[in-house]
């Protein structure tokens, strides 16, 4: 079988790192050719090469047999290359049509035409099933559809070999499986495919091979059928991992947090984005709230933790009402916060590790006299929790944050929150971005928490994780709560129904 | 481990310098293709003399230096301090008219005071007003999120017409169109140091040379100045740390103000035969002082030698006069220093990139 793409011994050195280290990837064509690694293995950067967004200092890049030198996006686009990147590329406040002839528009005397382009747009859409409106705007739509629009983005300008650069990070279980049927359908038609992914389920069920990269260098190209998970995973971690966290059964105590009637209203629309929602975390249980990305987590988050102001409710701490305290003080009170986006919130970039470590506890007669820090004992902290949580880092405590990766950038975030022995820890998408070995570790943190007697609420967007750490779920839906389950009483698929929306389940109070 | 720790800490400072030398040289350069546009014959000596600068007339020439450095570095420290805590000073101007006024007033009409606190009234008067033009700003983003930039540049013309208002209601010398002299008490003692200084010498510089230790101290080893640099750095995680953000931008622009105000005590009272001019003219020290901040990289220290060191061609640019050129000239050097100061970035990646090759090279050998 001929290959379409052929990219050989393709090496990209960044400064003193290699990102990319004799890398080949060899695509067949009509096939779906995943490519697996973990974050930081060099997948983006491979195909940001194939893309034309870099330039590898070596190797060569063949397409159809043909050596070819792809100096921007627009060669590659004139190979017949496309891409549905990780964050849309689109337009907000566009018409799906008008995202999708964007920068090819057809024009008569230089007025736009779009009747051509409309029909072409509807054909595609009948064919794929997409149902897609292309007269509707693209911030009226739902994420699923945004990615629709992307992939038809990448049709409408007839590309034959497509990269979706891991698509399903942002879909139900339900939308992921209509989006592996399209690829089937895709390929079928003989296209070819790169399929970005570290979800190990999705490769097996739409793959036909598999490469694998591991620190930038390349370890193997696997055929999918003959190859089971753990074999995969081992190629990519490049050890045996266990994905499965023992817990102990749950022994939960007196509440630590509970929100009444919580309100949040946008900063932009000044419509609800969390509507009337009510939970409870108990002493020595891990609550999670399920949901997809944009439905009211994160600014629910926010609103207990204070960084959103609340437009009504109330919220308990350990039964002492902290609804309109300070930051400071609910700090104080026993809340940890380990934040969603690390690098705005948890971290002061250009501080050194020692620094940030000491950002919820600097003004403690611990760590200051009379208005002067005290420089000796922050170091000497620092230096204990680097141990503790294995901070990785160039200069020891005096590394400046923002050049140490983000996996050792989060264990310093969750050392400081953790040590800080809190009633409550706030968790949100702890995991993203980090490497299996990372994950593990902050999954056994969370659940040694728990352990200990203490309340974690968990905001994931992967499933999986919910799944496993849970002791109870709750899904939210466009600001509300809408299920209220066990980890043993649900399936991923009934998850999904309450993400999108279709089905609600009994709340009850607790 | 210590050591290579120490190397790496001394590599960023090296660089961070070394980033400035060349923007200075760069910005020179400049200045002597203009020197040799407008006069050809007279360029290279008149190019030399700006380089001699300060030095071209002995230690007269140096007492001149620290005069005219005086003020910058405290607009400098203040468009610095204020910098580091994500706050662009731009009404440095105002709050040093508005200091400079407050000290000669009180230099002219309060000498009922005791002769030997007269001139520390005097500047601890200025600070408060410097303060005062500070606050209105930091009060405003804090309460309003009003941006710091357009409402200080709206301070700065306030702050020049009323003062021009109030000289002549209060200490006005018609003849001259100024301010009236301070009495003798009000000027800064010379202790002696004028003797061999040169008569502008006074103890201005070691005043500006203690608020720079001051500054350093506040930044770099309090909870204080902990807080302001994490506010500057990043507000979201100041905001997510607990911290007061809104006290400390007003705080933070209060002390700005008094450092700028304090500057303008220093000058005026220098007893250097200079008063306060009844124009319309916004107060060049304030906009120098930005020059001076981004020159020294906003850091205490850099900023008292980036101020030494515009004041030592400025007075360079005095002795231009005697090859016919005006020594505005050394205006537009400055501005050409600043400028390439912009590219720092650029700079920074040239040295990291020679420094690397040498090691290799090193490596090699």
């Amino acid at each position: 079988m001929e290959n379409v793409i052929e990219m050989n011994h393709i090496t990209k050195i960044f400064g003193n790192f290699k990102a990319n280290d004799d890398i080949t990837l060899q695509v067949r064509k009509g096939e779906i050719h995943a490519l697996l690694g973990e974050n930081g293995a060099g997948k983006s950067t491979l195909m940001s090469v194939l893309f034309g967004l870099y330039q590898p200092e070596k190797g060569e890049i063949k397409i159809n047999g043909k050596p070819v030198k792809i100096n921007n996006p627009n060669d590659a686009n004139n190979l017949g290359i496309g891409m549905v990147h990780q964050h849309f590329k689109l337009v907000h406040n566009f018409t799906v049509l008008e995202s999708i002839v964007l920068g090819r528009e057809t024009t008569k005397n230089g007025l736009l035409k779009m009747d051509a382009a409309r029909e072409k747009i509807l054909e595609l859409s009948e064919r794929y099933k997409f149902k897609i409106d292309p007269d509707a705007y693209i911030s009226d739509i739902t994420v699923g559809m945004q990615q629709r629009v992307e992939i038809l983005k990448m049709l409408y300008c007839d590309n034959d070999i497509l990269i979706f650069d891991e698509p399903t990070a942002v879909l139900t279980p339900q939308e992921i499986d209509e989006l592996l049927k399209v690829m089937k359908q895709l390929v079928s038609e003989g296209k070819s495919i790169i399929f970005i992914s570290h979800k190990l389920n999705e490769i097996k069920a739409v793959a036909d091979r598999c490469s694998v990269l591991r620190k930038g260098k390349y370890i193997g190209t696997v055929d999918v059928a003959t190859t089971s998970k753990e074999e995969m995973s081992e190629m990519m971690v490049g050890r045996k991992v266990n994905l499965s966290v023992d817990k102990k059964a749950m022994n939960p105590g007196e509440p630590v947090l509970e929100v009444q009637d919580l309100c949040i209203k946008s900063k932009h629309t000044h419509k609800h984005i969390v509507k009337n929602v009510s939970l409870q975390v108990r002493a020595g249980e891990i609550v999670s709230i399920a949901g997809i990305d944009g439905n009211g987590q994160s600014e629910l988050v926010y609103g207990i933790t204070g960084l959103m102001p609340l437009d009504g409710g109330s919220v308990k701490l350990k039964g002492k009402d902290v609804t309109n305290e300070t930051i400071r003080n609910k700090c104080l009170d026993g809340l940890a916060h380990i934040p969603e986006d690390r690098q705005k919130y948890g971290l002061v970039l250009d501080y050194t590790l020692k620094e940030n470590l000491v950002l919820q506890s600097y003004f403690t007669p611990k760590f200051q006299k009379k208005g002067f820090l005290k420089f000796g004992d922050i170091s000497q902290y620092a230096k204990y929790l680097i141990e503790k949580f294995d901070i990785r880092c160039g200069q020891g405590e005096d590394s400046i944050v923002r050049g140490m990766s983000g996996g050792n950038q989060q264990k310093a975030i969750i050392a400081r929150e953790l040590d800080r022995d809190p009633n409550l820890i706030i968790a949100v998408q702890p995991v993203r971005g980090l490497d299996v070995g990372a994950i593990e570790y902050v999954h056994k943190q969370l659940v040694e928490q728990r352990d200990q007697g203490k309340g974690v609420l968990l905001v994931s967007f992967e499933l999986d994780e919910v799944m496993t750490l849970s002791d109870r779920i709750l899904v939210m839906y466009e600001g509300e709560i809408v299920a209220d389950v066990r980890p043993e009483e649900v399936t991923v698929q009934e998850l999904g129904l309450y993400m999108a929306g279709t089905k609600r389940g009994v709340i009850s109070a607790s | 481990m210590l050591a290579k720790k120490k190397s790496k800490g001394e590599n960023k400072a090296i660089l961070n310098f070394s980033a400035s030398v060349l923007a200075i040289i760069a910005g020179l350069l400049f200045g002597l293709l203009i020197l040799l546009f407008s006069n050809p014959s007279q360029a290279f000596p008149g190019f030399l003399m700006i380089l001699q600068g300060s030095f071209t007339d002995g230690a007269f020439g140096i007492g001149q230096m620290f005069y005219v450095a005086t003020p910058i570095i405290m607009t400098g420290l203040s468009v610095g301090f204020a910098f580091k805590t994500g706050l662009f000073n731009i009404g440095a101007s105002g709050q040093f008219t508005m200091g400079a006024f407050v000290a000669v007033y009180i230099g002219v009409k309060w000498t009922w005071l005791p002769d030997q606190i007269h001139w520390v009234v005097a500047i601890l008067g200025a600070a408060i007003a410097g303060a005062l033009w500070g606050f209105v700003p930091g009060i405003l983003k804090a309460i309003a999120n009003v941006n710091e930039v357009i409402s200080s540049i709206m301070m700065n013309y306030i702050g020049m017409y009323l003062v021009n208002i109030l000289i002549v209601k209060h200490v006005y010398d018609q003849v001259k169109n100024q301010s009236k002299p301070v009495a003798p008490t009000a000027n800064l003692p010379k202790a002696g140091l004028d003797q061999f200084l040169g008569p502008n010498m006074t103890i201005g510089i070691f005043i500006a040379i203690l608020f720079v230790v001051i500054i350093y101290i506040l930044i770099d080893k309090t909870v204080f100045g902990y807080e302001l640099k994490a506010c500057g750095y990043n507000p979201f995680a100041s905001k997510y740390a607990g911290i007061n953000s809104k006290r400390n931008i007003v705080l933070s622009m209060v002390i700005a103000g008094a450092l700028s105000g304090i500057g303008g005590a220093l000058l005026y009272l220098a007893g250097s035969g200079k008063y306060i001019q009844v124009l319309d003219v916004i107060a060049p020290e304030g906009f120098k002082g930005i020059f001076v901040a981004l020159l020294g990289l906003s850091n205490p220290i850099g900023v008292l030698f980036a101020g030494l060191f515009i004041a030592h061609i400025t007075v360079g640019g005095y002795n231009l006069q005697l090859y016919s050129f005006v020594p505005e000239v050394i205006d537009i050097i400055i501005s050409a220093i600043v400028y390439f100061g912009a590219f720092a970035l650029l700079f920074k990646a040239i040295i990291r990139k020679l420094m690397t090759n040498s090691k290799k090279e090193g490596e090699q050998i």
